[in-house]
């Protein structure tokens, strides 16, 4: 790896100020790295950060067979990783136009990783500072506890995708704002009182604004010294309602319950356990959001390679060949879903629609076709709009919210299904949908979306997982490796409600319709692991 | 050919077949009649959303094909720790991954690709049958995305349900050579044999002696010699110091004061050793019917791929492979490249196979000078139902052969178990009378390298 030359650097920094002149808003400073293929056959397995801590299975190239993203996606790599500051990756045989076209795709993706909300808890640090000072604590411990970190980091990472990273973002969220004494007061202490009632509580608000008028800057505080007076224990109950919104929601994923109570970690010769696993799960948690923003992302800064590379007048005569790479890009597949092209385009119609004022209660309230059609109240606030979008929205949010008919008609979208042709024993994939409900819906479909689960001990200590009943199955071949790891790290006995599908008999004297979907019922299974045994128990 | 198999379908027919066996038949000649070009609508191409991403889309060349293992320190490595995984009490994780062997002139070049999951809990789609999946799906929100023209209800590509090569290679193959961890098949058989304990041959049966001398330390000479071998020496010297009367029972033993004659030194001496070095012809007979297309054909040439290995390293490298292919008639070929990837349509003889190889074994007299193994791939169609002309060709063959390994590789239409070449073998009763020659190995469509390797083990234990 090295680093890009001065001249690609000279213009890339020429790209910058095209890109912050349209709006975009990053940090100043990133590094370019030039790498060749075996550098990036390295990287991607430790999802393009270098410094990540060293793992043996990045050394074996984990199945990716057909099918496979559908079940297990894995984290979504970029060519630029949201460090601080931000590092980007170019293949060294690649042109300077297209260095070009991918560095305004980079910006992009910058970007979006500094301004999305999704990613706020990555927004304080430097990860690749903190990869690798986690990638010397694995050294380190490896050179003490030798290949029981190995074991220890896996059985983490079997269960890393169910880190409560929607828990750490409330958290912040209610972190942002202090709670003080005077919103306590209000908001809590009265209304919690027994003789509380509307009457005394204005009352209340009466005698603080009457403070305020008083006072003026000192109103607040003798308001504060009156109630004190009143009230003994109020200040105790103010501190008390701090340390609890500064702790967060008090939800604990997984692996924070099994770090927290688990009786074989706290073993003062197993400590150095809780520390790999706060690792495992804090990288984890980096990359959540990377997963959830794929489409946003990839169509944000495809919108602005698109945009900016056509206004940059250095590289102009780099047209067709731009034209080609771009096409195979951001084209729509005749079947599959691109999320770069997908996100691209919901970008421009937004902008569009936004621009004609369409997103409002007026435009939506309108059912006549011709004056839909007509509707434009040119308000040119398009880009104030997507630049919104892009602050506040994540995939799901995005494709439940702007998909509309409008939107698939424009691009005909439609869904693919495959049914057996058996004269001529071929699939045949034939196009099952044109309304934008049901793309919608085959979009957030396809959406990641790990299992919530939610976690309990019994008396007898048996770690007691129940999966969230959302209408899917979990993957059975793998229940039994992940279930092993987490009885190891509990120390005790683990286990697992789930619900399986099981098809219903069809009665004999029905004809066999091929054509018939199998009705399914849903029924409750435990699994239980112990002593690395799983066993299986209907529990209707 | 049509003509030929369309005659001996009627004649069949006369002899009486069940409904079964009669839609089998005409389900493989209908493959015949379509052809390899039945397909007029390409393919689509499909890719999960997540499997997109910046380097396989915007660079020039994208690695995307590579596969991730450059950095493997080791397969030796990888399996060690593997089985220390076992030692410490947890399963095995890595897996033998596709093994090809794609060249056309050095014919044992094996290509191992170490792979693993990363188990979690993840949401499964609700699959109930496998076949039917997205046929007739009730939930119109299912399925992929696309765009195009079109209504409603047309088609916009085709795919046929068997893909017409079977066993293509997959990754490795070709391209990304310089990252390939390359192996040969005695490498192979030597990790198969040691970390996934195949069990070495007990008899290798020695029949040929080749004229080759070895020299080794093995004989040992009193007085002088290249090794001194301390502990029959110090053996030597209590025998004379115990007839000396200088050692005695009951008595504590001074070293010091033992007497050492020079002949009581005794010597490893360098010496002339004949080596006998075994050897063996494999027949590897394989079944290219319609019926084998994809999954039943990968998993047997896999199969093989695996006992070839074993073999050439059991005999260090003095094995004679042989390749047989047959649908209703049987031919040779030249080398595993095309064992490995013909197909064709049509239907299923075994007799023939089995008739050939004897022909190969009377006519060129391997019988005497080798042990002959045979192993035979084929998903269990046979339209000799009653297997009335392919038991007495396998009962001769059991007459020299030290082992005939079958596997049977379910292609899924049947009821599991039921395969014709199953039931007439079972029936034949040649599994418990020969036992010791004929090994079976039933495995169903969805078997992976671990058991593939287990099968192994049963075929050639």
């Amino acid at each position: 790896m090295e680093l890009v030359s001065q001249r690609a650097k000279k213009i890339m920094e020429g790209c910058k100020e095209r890109a912050r002149d349209a709006g975009l808003r990053f940090q100043d400073d990133s590094l370019e790295y030039i790498v060749t293929n075996r550098d990036f056959l390295q990287l991607s397995p430790k999802n393009m950060i270098p410094t990540l801590y060293d793992y043996w299975v990045q050394d074996v190239e984990v199945m990716k067979e057909q099918g496979q993203y559908e079940l297990y996606p894995n984290n979504p790599y970029e060519t630029v990783i949201n460090t601080r500051p931000p590092i980007s990756f170019y293949n060294d045989n690649n042109p300077d136009w297209l260095n070009v076209m991918i560095f305004y795709h980079v910006i992009g993706h910058i970007d979006f990783f500094q301004n999305n909300l999704y990613f706020r808890h990555t927004w304080d640090y430097d990860f690749a500072g903190k990869a690798l000072s986690d990638k010397r604590l694995i050294a380190k411990l490896r050179s003490q506890q030798g290949r029981w970190v190995d074991y220890v980091i896996e059985f983490a990472r079997s269960i890393d995708n169910l880190v409560g990273y929607y828990d750490l973002l409330g958290s912040l969220a209610a972190g942002e704002k202090k709670l003080n004494r005077v919103d306590f007061y209000f908001d809590s202490f009265i209304q919690e009182k027994k003789d509380s009632s509307i009457a005394s509580y204005v009352t209340e608000i009466e005698k603080y604004n009457q403070f305020i008028r008083d006072y003026q800057k000192d109103g607040t505080a003798r308001f504060i010294d009156e109630i004190k007076s009143i009230h003994a224990e109020f200040e105790a109950l103010y501190l008390k309602a701090v340390e609890k919104r500064e702790k967060g929601t008090g939800k604990h994923d997984l692996l924070q319950f099994i770090s927290e109570n688990s009786v074989f970690l706290n073993r003062s010769d197993n400590k150095w356990m809780i520390s790999v696993i706060e690792m495992v799960r804090t990288t984890s948690l980096y990359f959540q959001p990377q997963i959830r923003t794929k489409i946003l992302n990839e169509g944000w800064a495809s919108y602005w390679h698109e945009t900016l590379f056509l206004q940059d007048d250095r590289i102009s005569g780099n047209e067709v060949a731009f034209a080609a790479v771009n096409a195979k890009v951001t084209s729509l597949p005749k079947v599959g879903l691109n999320p770069y092209a997908l996100g691209m385009r919901l970008f421009y119609y937004l902008e569009e629609q936004a621009n004609m004022g369409r997103i409002s209660y007026d435009y939506q309230r309108l059912a006549d076709q011709n004056h839909r059609r007509k509707f434009d109240k040119t308000t040119g606030a398009g880009r104030d709009f997507i630049f919104d979008v892009r602050e506040n929205f994540c995939d799901s949010m995005f494709v439940n919210t702007f998909i509309d008919q409008e939107f698939v008609d424009m691009h005909k979208l439609f869904v693919v299904d495959k049914r057996l042709n058996k004269e001529r024993m071929v699939w045949q994939y034939y196009i099952k949908s044109k309304k934008a409900k049901h793309y919608k819906q085959m979009v957030a479909e396809s959406l990641y979306h790990p299992p919530a689960v939610a976690v309990a001990v019994d008396t007898d200590n048996t770690l007691m997982l129940t999966h969230h009943f959302e209408k899917k199955p979990l993957f059975r071949d793998y229940i039994a490796g992940t279930l092993m790891g987490i009885e190891f790290l509990w120390g005790d006995q683990v286990t697992l409600v789930t619900h399986e599908p099981e098809p219903i008999e069809k009665k004999s004297d029905q004809p066999d319709q091929e054509s018939v979907p199998p009705e399914i019922k849903w029924r409750r299974v435990k699994y239980t692991m112990k002593d690395k045994k799983l066993t299986r128990m209907l529990v209707d | 050919m049509k003509e030929k198999l369309h005659a001996l379908y009627q004649f069949l027919k006369k002899e009486g077949l069940t409904p079964a066996q009669e839609k089998k038949i005409r389900y493989e000649l209908t493959l015949l009649e379509l052809g390899g070009g039945q397909s007029r609508i390409g393919r689509p191409m499909k890719r999960h959303l997540y499997s997109y991403n910046d380097l396989g889309m915007l660079h020039v060349t994208p690695p995307s094909k590579l596969v991730a293992h450059s950095s493997v320190q080791s397969l030796d490595y990888l399996l060690e720790r593997d089985k220390q995984r076992e030692q410490d009490g947890f399963p095995r994780k890595i897996r033998v991954g596709k093994m090809v062997k794609p060249s056309q002139d050095g014919d044992d070049k094996v290509i191992i690709i170490p792979t693993t999951v990363e188990e979690k809990l993840f949401h499964d789609k609700i699959r109930l049958d496998e076949e039917g999946e997205g046929d007739g799906d009730g939930d119109p929100g299912s399925g992929d995305g696309g765009t195009g023209d079109g209504e409603e209800g047309d088609i916009v590509g085709e795919e046929p349900v068997r893909p017409e090569q079977g066993g293509q290679g997959g990754a490795g193959q070709g391209e990304g050579g310089e990252h390939d961890v390359e192996s040969n098949a005695y490498d192979l058989g030597r990790i198969l044999t040691e970390q996934f304990e195949l069990p070495n041959l007990k008899d290798k049966g020695k029949k040929r002696s080749l004229s080759k001398y070895t020299y080794d330390l093995t004989d040992t000479n009193r007085g002088f010699g290249q090794v001194l071998d301390k502990k029959a020496t110090l053996r030597r010297i209590l025998k004379t110091n115990i007839a000396l009367g200088r050692v005695r029972p009951h008595e504590q033993v001074d070293p010091e004061c033992l007497l050492i004659s020079p002949n009581d030194r005794i010597y490893r001496i360098l010496s002339k050793e004949k080596d006998y070095e075994s050897q063996a012809v494999v027949f590897f007979v394989r079944d290219y019917s319609g019926s084998m297309g994809g999954k039943p054909t990968e998993l047997i040439v896999n199969q093989h791929v695996l006992i070839y290995s074993w073999l050439t390293y059991q005999y260090k490298n003095q094995v004679e492979t042989r390749f047989i292919l047959h649908d209703t008639e049987a031919k040779e070929v030249d080398n595993f490249q095309v064992y490995y990837n013909s197909t064709v349509a049509g239907g299923t003889q075994v007799s023939s196979a089995y008739k050939l190889v004897n022909d190969i074994v009377v006519d060129e007299s391997l019988a005497t000078d080798n042990n002959i193994y045979v192993f035979h791939g084929t998903d269990g169609d046979d339209w000799d139902t009653k297997g009335d002309k392919a038991i007495p060709e396998l009962e001769k063959m059991l007459g020299y052969a030290s082992r005939v390994g079958i596997t049977i590789a379910e292609n899924g239409y049947g009821i599991s178990g039921q395969t014709e070449v199953e039931r007439y073998i079972k029936k034949s009763g040649l599994l418990e009378e020969k036992k010791d020659l004929l090994r079976m190995d039933v495995i169903a469509k969805d078997t992976d390298e671990a058991r593939l390797i287990k099968g192994i083990r049963g075929l050639i234990s």
